[in-house]
């Protein structure tokens, strides 16, 4: 059996590579892509834990983040087109309406 | 005995009847068909016609003790108020109510019955016109008004109907309201009318102050003593004299009364608008510009006429100017050529033989003149109306002649009017006319200068028949002039319209012959009959007075009548007929008469250069003074200053009360710089915001992450 030091290092690398792609990229796209790999890191992590411990509710919380990922990637496409109709653009530093 | 009965008490509903029915045709006309316009406008006129004969039927079937007058009082028109009069503080009030008498049994009767065979004409006359149920409309609110003029039962009520007639008179005259001739032609009618009613405006005031009343009189109500009529407070006046026969006061009301009645009347100076308007439809003229509202004149200064009895001055302007009038008119029609026109002045000159008869104090003459006017006028008009309709519209004499066998339904009432207005023995005008000419001699026989005024009479009547005679002549006599075109198609009128010309023609004939004991040397009882309304006041100190002439005087001067009568239709055979050319030669050799009298004297001309153009001058300098001076100085001025003050307070505005305003709100923002700073509104920033709170946290606590990390295997 693996040590979970190994998965937390997976689950740490990949909400790392999400959380640069959330601050750097410009397309709204890729950074809702960057947000799903948080998601997943997160559920690395709760999987993780739950074998670990040998508690199943961590799974169980996983299974609801994974629906909760879909929904909110629905939600959000469905924003980002939207406002595409309206702006016609999808980078991230062009949408400064939450200003005041 | 059932007095007053249904028709007397119902008195009130002979001007209602048409009045709803021009409600109805104001409301729902436009709506309606033909057929029930005709309804209720000629229906309702019927009945009017039904009611005043009911009432003046039984008015006539009185006892003999009983006066023939009956007055109804339907409310308190004017509440009473105190008013300062000659007799001191007076309480004034006026009704609205009527009053029958045998003075306006005549006129009621004249009025509806002549009414509602116009009315019946114009349904035939009528038919292929626009406005329809406008036209009858207004056909009847004009019987409304009328009625209630002769009906009223005090001056002020007349005087509502006199303008109620003035504004229907107007509306009709412009009927053709796209055309710019009968437009102007409405408005100079009303305004040469208002002139005169500026005088019986102020007549009308001047009998409230003077007498406190203006109810004619007191009689006929079923309590007199409770009312004050004018009648019974000029006799009590009189009686103790405190004013005497020929006081200035009663002349001045007279002659202002006698200005309203020259302006409706078409008297001199204020005939010029009736020619004019001829420009409204036919039936028109012969209703309101023949048959009834131009005789209201007559019938006011009759009504009036105990003040004109002792008022002897203004009699005299009244003789001098109806018969200055009568002369004046007809030379004027002896050369008009349009046929409508010509029974204009025909009309005009009538009327100043009714005021001759009232100037010489011949009351009741003027009356019979005036009803047996109204048939044979509204006979002339509505046969000159059925021409025009035969020749489609054709209204020159020149371009008629030989329609005497094309249309024998109008030729054949027309020319028993022309025998009537001309004065032919047996017809009505012969009696009527003679009437008046016998007064004025009459009056000669006691005062030597009324001679004049029934020499000018006389003369009159020749110039009357000359030019009714060519008249008739040119239009129905002699070779065709009709235009090869318009010759096939000359048509007989349909019944409707030659109905009433029978009709009209059998009364031109007979309605004289109520003067028909004169003949024998009897009192005419038609003047018998109207004694009461015109019997006037007692006097002691003077009075018009009558001389007296015997039988082959009587006969002398009808004979004298007639012999210029014949002298006309004799002058009018020759140039006329027998040689048609030789008028066209006479005419050529006095160019400068004959230009003269086609521009009708040039008094329009006069009248522009006198009075209308001056008015145009007062206008043009008061638009000048308006644009410069109101507009220029006032209006402009005004908003100049605004304009300067509104800079002043902008700039205040700006500077002063924003700028605090401003650095007021600078304030806050100025403080809230560095805050703001962190809202940049795009959520990458957001993200970082939140990872540094996040290292920030992991900083503080992150050795309990560590301790707990380490406790794993």
């Amino acid at each position: 059996m693996m040590p979970i030091g190994h998965y937390l290092f997976l689950s740490l690398a990949l909400f790392v590579i999400g959380a640069i792609g959330v601050i750097t990229r410009r397309n709204v796209i890729i950074v809702l892509m960057s947000i799903e790999l948080i998601l997943n890191a997160v559920n690395i992590n709760l999987v993780a834990f739950s074998r670990y411990f040998g508690d199943v509710a961590g799974q169980v919380f996983a299974l609801f983040i994974i629906a909760d990922a879909a929904a909110e990637a629905a939600v959000g496409l469905g924003i980002i087109i939207a406002f595409f109709r309206n702006r016609e653009t999808v980078l991230a530093d062009e949408m400064d309406l939450l200003k005041w | 005995m059932n007095f007053p009965g249904y028709f007397l008490s119902h008195l009130w509903l002979i001007p209602l009847f048409p009045l709803a029915s021009a409600t109805a045709m104001f409301f729902f006309g436009r709506r309606l068909q033909k057929d029930a316009v005709n309804l209720f406008c000629v229906g309702s006129v019927f009945l009017s016609f039904l009611h005043a004969t009911g009432a003046v039927f039984k008015l006539l079937t009185l006892p003999a003790n009983q006066p023939r007058v009956y007055q109804q009082i339907l409310f308190q028109w004017v509440t009473p108020g105190a008013m300062p009069t000659s007799t001191g503080l007076v309480n004034f009030a006026a009704d609205w109510g009527y009053l029958l008498d045998p003075l306006s049994c005549v006129m009621i009767i004249v009025v509806t019955f002549v009414g509602f065979l116009i009315h019946v004409y114009s349904i035939g006359y009528m038919a292929h016109e626009g406005g329809y149920y406008r036209f009858f409309g207004y056909l009847n609110l004009f019987m409304f008004s009328m009625l209630t003029l002769v009906l009223a039962n005090n001056l002020l009520l007349l005087f509502v109907g006199w303008e109620g007639v003035g504004l229907c008179s107007y509306l009709l005259i412009g009927f053709y309201l796209l055309k710019k001739s009968a437009a102007d032609a409405g408005r100079k009618a009303f305004i040469v009318n208002r002139i005169g009613d500026a005088g019986f405006l102020l007549g009308l005031l001047l009998v409230a102050a003077t007498f406190g009343t203006v109810r004619f009189t007191s009689q006929g109500l079923a309590d007199p003593a409770a009312f004050s009529g004018i009648l019974q407070t000029l006799a009590s006046m009189i009686s103790q004299h405190q004013f005497a026969y020929g006081a200035p006061v009663f002349t001045a009301i007279a002659l202002l009364l006698f200005a309203g009645a020259a302006g409706k009347s078409a008297q001199i100076p204020l005939y010029v608008w009736l020619p004019d308007a001829m420009e409204g439809p036919t039936p028109v003229s012969a209703l309101i510009h023949a048959a009834t509202m131009v005789t209201a004149g007559v019938y006011m200064v009759a009504r009036m006429s105990a003040i004109y009895q002792i008022a002897p001055v203004a009699m005299d302007v009244v003789a001098i100017i109806g018969a200055t009038t009568a002369i004046f008119a007809a030379t004027m029609a002896i050369v008009q050529t349009d046929i409508k026109k010509v029974l204009a002045y025909s009309t005009i000159s009538q009327l100043g033989y009714m005021f001759l008869a009232l100037g010489v104090g011949a009351f009741a003459a003027g009356i019979f003149h005036l009803m047996t006017h109204a048939f044979f006028q509204a006979l002339l008009f509505l046969g000159a109306g059925s021409v025009m309709h035969s020749l489609s519209g054709q209204q020159d004499i020149r371009k008629m002649g030989g329609l005497r066998y094309a249309i024998p339904a109008t030729s054949v009432p027309f020319i028993i009017a022309t025998l009537a207005i001309t004065g032919v023995p047996g017809l009505s005008g012969f009696f009527s006319k003679n009437e008046i000419l016998g007064h004025a001699f009459n009056r000669h026989l006691m005062v030597d200068r009324y001679l004049a005024l029934w020499a000018v009479g006389l003369v009159t009547a020749g110039l009357t028949s000359f030019y009714m005679f060519r008249l008739l002549f040119e239009t129905f006599y002699g070779m065709s002039r009709v235009p090869v075109e318009a010759e096939g198609h000359i048509h007989e009128s349909p019944k409707t319209m030659t109905v009433p010309l029978m009709i009209l023609a059998f009364f031109s004939i007979v309605s004289g012959w109520l003067a028909l004991p004169v003949l024998w040397g009897e009192e005419s009882p038609f003047e018998r009959f109207l004694e009461p309304s015109l019997r006037g006041v007692e006097t002691d100190t003077g009075a018009i007075t009558f001389g007296h002439y015997t039988l082959p005087v009587e006969y002398a001067l009808m004979a004298a009548s007639v012999a210029f009568v014949a002298l006309g239709f004799w002058l009018a055979y020759k140039l006329y007929l027998e040689n048609p050319k030789l008028h066209t030669k006479l005419a050529a050799s006095w160019p400068r008469l004959h230009n003269f009298l086609m521009h009708k004297y040039y008094v329009d001309e006069i009248y522009d250069a006198l009075f209308v153009n001056r008015i145009k001058d007062l206008s043009t300098a008061l638009v000048f003074f308006d644009a410069r001076v109101i507009d220029g100085i006032g209006v402009d001025g005004a908003g100049w200053l605004a304009r300067v003050f509104s800079r002043l307070s902008m700039w205040w505005d700006k500077w002063v009360v924003d700028a605090l305003v401003n650095t007021l709100g600078w304030f806050p923002k100025f403080l809230s710089m560095p805050v703001r700073m962190f809202q940049t509104g795009v959520f990458s920033t957001y993200a970082v915001f939140i990872l540094i709170g996040l290292a920030i946290l992991l900083g503080v606590y992150g050795h309990h992450v560590q301790m707990f990390v380490l406790t794993l295997h």
